[in-house]
């Protein structure tokens, strides 16, 4: 698949208009694993399950993997009984299955297995993404460049690739050591500072070691999630601790940070929690995983229909392994998946796709600020904010502002009302941007003598 | 007195300079560090605390508050010290082994320092021999745990076996929490506690600290 040129922020949108992005469609599809075909008319169920409160130890490891060999199983009968089209498995690893690459490994290799049987025996198009932990912030600050940490890291890619992962990804955490931070406080230009010039940064380092480890194992690059960042907020704003317009306002605004692993080679499917996927789908024309509604079992959002108006996997994010009254808990959410996937796919099929994406953005978009920046509309115009601007501490400062003029808009139409408290906020913020030097330069000192502790400039190439 | 409602009143308002100037004004005129505490600052944190609740306060405006508090403290410690007022309890706080998730628990230690409380903060992914050890060194009141994944909850339990071995978990009560966890499951680990958010271990740690 080609990328734009490399390493270089995007300059143009893929898809230019709210029409063309729809659900189930892409321009780039990606092909992996077992014949799965993403972004090319349809849309499938991505599973993800857990383990139960449980310790991950040497004791424990045979039940841990039988766990998991007991799922692939189920995945195989579950396929069959509700006639799935297509299917991805998501293994998201624990740090110790991290920590130690081999049984990250292991389990990609009985996950592989089974996937391998549901194609060969059953015909069933299927994939497997494998998403190992960035377990480089166990110390803070972290060391993102070098130390056991990131070799283990590394190591743990490496051993996935080679243990039959079709697709890797992760949740990378650089920069979230300073936006944590910087978000309690209200500090938008500590976060602008965390997302548009750190977290580009560790994003170009890491990203170009995943793409040459994919390419080296034949694997798909899939992407990255702005979840220690956007999702972070989204629970804060739900915590009643931020207001909903910063969190809307982080979510547009953390999407630069997620394009970079494209700019680097990554060709999708993007990460399941990273919520700005419309706008990454808009700018490369690459297949997106959403989830909402049917993740609760992992998180509550207010996001639950809007997330699926433009997926091309739809998924539960996480489910513990444990028993439910209709049988285990990734199975009953692999139904509910299937279920959600054959209304995509028949709204498709029978020309009503249009109506339906309409159904599944309105529902949500006049009762949350951050539904609102989801929604076709709002996506093409943050994406189009981004391309405009040349740097990625510009384009992500453009993504903020165009995510609050977004909100406002909305609320001069009188088609989302916000509380008072909601409303000075927007005017703060949206002040705090206007206010920001043009350039990373003009921030740079003030934001070490602020957050120099929190943060090692060198994992940074600073 | 007018000028202690007025100390609460900059303080809510998150006004770091004048709740400085006030402090000093209070002592100048004579009023005692306890009463310029308890009056002005706790009370003050206390309608910080409810207005979060009630969600009339986001977290930035607490945190302001909580920068007025500590700017009035810094010129009250020594005349505490000097009157041998002792803090309202000190609690230990960390993230168990293995776990990286710590914004919800940085979140109890900020609610908690409002609150008028002193906090060892021992960071994330902490060893249960590593909080024996503080636990000697500080000699908190309270111990909070959090855990956030499903894999390392049980690390709870392994901190607080680790505490009773080492013969100090009578010295402490222990408080945990974290999205994973319930009172069922503190009850199994053999914790005293168990609060739902930040808010709420404000309420268990009084209550604690009350038995
Ligand atoms: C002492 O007394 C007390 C009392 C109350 C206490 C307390 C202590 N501690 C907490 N509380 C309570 O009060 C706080 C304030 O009100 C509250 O704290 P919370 O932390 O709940 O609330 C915060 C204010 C906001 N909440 C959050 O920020 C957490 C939200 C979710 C989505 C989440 C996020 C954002 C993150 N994560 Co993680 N993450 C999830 C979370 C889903 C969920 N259901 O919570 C969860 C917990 N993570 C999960 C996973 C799998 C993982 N995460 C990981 C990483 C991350 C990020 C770094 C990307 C990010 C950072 C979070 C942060 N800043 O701390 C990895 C592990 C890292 C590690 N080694 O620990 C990784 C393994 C993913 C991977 N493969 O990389 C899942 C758990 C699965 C399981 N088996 O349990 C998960 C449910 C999401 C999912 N995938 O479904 C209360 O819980």
């Amino acid at each position: 698949m080609p990328t734009q040129e490399a390493g270089k922020p995007y300059s143009t949108l893929a898809l230019r208009s709210p029409e063309e992005l729809m659900f189930g469609r892409v321009p780039k599809p990606v092909s992996c694993g077992y014949g799965l075909q993403l972004g090319a008319g349809a849309v499938y169920p991505e599973l993800n399950f857990t383990l139960p409160t449980m310790l991950i130890e040497e004791e424990s490891w045979s039940s841990i993997v039988n766990q998991y060999d007991e799922l692939g199983e189920m995945i195989r009968r579950t396929a069959k009984r509700l006639h799935l089209p297509g299917l991805m498995i998501e293994f998201e690893l624990l740090p110790p299955m991290t920590e130690r690459p081999e049984w990250g490994a292991e389990i990609t290799r009985v996950l592989d297995s089974h996937l391998k049987k549901a194609h060969e025996v059953d015909g069933l198009p299927c994939a497997l993404r494998v998403t190992p932990t960035d377990i480089r912030d166990a110390i803070r600050p972290p060391l993102l460049r070098t130390g056991t940490e990131w070799e283990t890291l590394r190591a743990s890619f490496e051993a996935c690739a080679e243990a039959g992962a079709h697709v890797l990804s992760i949740e990378s955490v650089g920069g979230k050591e300073l936006n944590d931070e910087a978000m309690m406080y209200g500090d938008v230009e500590g976060v602008m500072f965390a997302l548009g010039v750190l977290a580009p940064r560790d994003m170009q380092f890491l990203w170009k070691e995943i793409v040459s480890i994919c390419t080296a194992h034949g694997v798909v690059p899939g992407g990255d999630s702005a979840c220690g960042f956007a999702n972070t907020a989204m629970q804060l704003s739900s915590q009643g601790m931020l207001p909903e317009v910063f969190a809307a306002m982080v979510r547009g605004a953390s999407a630069v940070r997620s394009l970079v692993a494209y700019e680097c080679g990554a060709f999708g499917p993007s990460k399941d929690c990273a919520y700005e996927g419309p706008i990454l789908k808009a700018i490369t024309g690459a297949p997106i995983a959403m989830e909402g509604k049917s993740a609760s079992c992992a998180h509550f959002s207010p996001v639950g229909n809007v997330a699926a108006a433009m997926c091309d996997l739809w998924s539960n994010e996480s489910v513990q392994n444990v028993r439910l009254l209709s049988g285990p808990a990734p199975e009953a959410f692999l139904e509910l998946l299937t279920y959600d996937c054959r209304l995509f796919n028949a709204a498709l099929s029978t020309g009503s796709e249009r109506i339906y994406q309409r159904m599944l953005v309105e529902s949500d978009i006049h009762l949350s600020a951050q539904a609102l920046v989801l929604s076709p509309e709002s996506t093409i115009r943050i994406a189009s904010a981004i391309v405009r601007e040349r740097t990625h501490y510009r384009q992500t400062i453009a993504a903020a502002s165009e995510a609050l003029h977004v909100i406002r808009d909305a609320v001069r139409n009188k088609t989302l009302a916000l509380a008072p408290k909601e409303h000075q906020w927007l005017d703060k913020i949206e002040s705090a941007l206007v206010a920001l030097p043009a350039g990373e330069g003009g921030i740079m000192d003030s934001m070490i003598d602020r957050y120099g502790h929190l943060f090692t400039p060198s994992s940074y190439g600073l | 007195m007018k000028e202690l409602q007025e100390l609460a009143e900059q303080l809510i308002n998150g006004y770091s300079d004048h709740v400085a100037r006030l402090t000093q004004e209070l002592l100048d005129k004579g009023a005692t560090p306890q009463t310029i505490l308890n009056e002005g600052l706790v009370a003050g944190m206390t309608v910080v605390g409810e207005r979060m609740r009630s969600g009339e306060m986001y977290l930035p405006e607490v945190l302001q508050s909580a920068s007025a508090m500590h700017a009035s403290l810094k010129i009250l410690k020594p005349h505490l010290v000097r009157d041998g007022v002792e803090s309202r309890g000190k609690i230990l706080m960390g993230t168990v082994k293995g776990d990286m998730h710590d914004i919800g628990k940085n979140l109890v230690g900020i609610m908690l320092e409002g609150a008028g409380y002193e906090i060892v903060d021992l960071g994330l992914n902490v060893q249960a021999q590593k909080f024996v050890e503080a636990i000697q060194t500080h000699k908190p009141a309270i111990l909070g745990l959090s855990a956030m994944l499903t894999t390392t909850m049980l690390h709870m339990k392994t901190t607080i076996d680790a505490i009773t071995q080492a013969g100090v978990r009578a010295n402490v009560k222990i408080l945990v929490g974290g999205a994973p966890v319930s009172q069922k499951f503190a009850d199994e680990v053999g914790a005293d506690a168990y609060a739902r958010d930040a808010v709420k271990a404000v309420d268990k740690v009084k209550e604690l600290l009350a038995a």
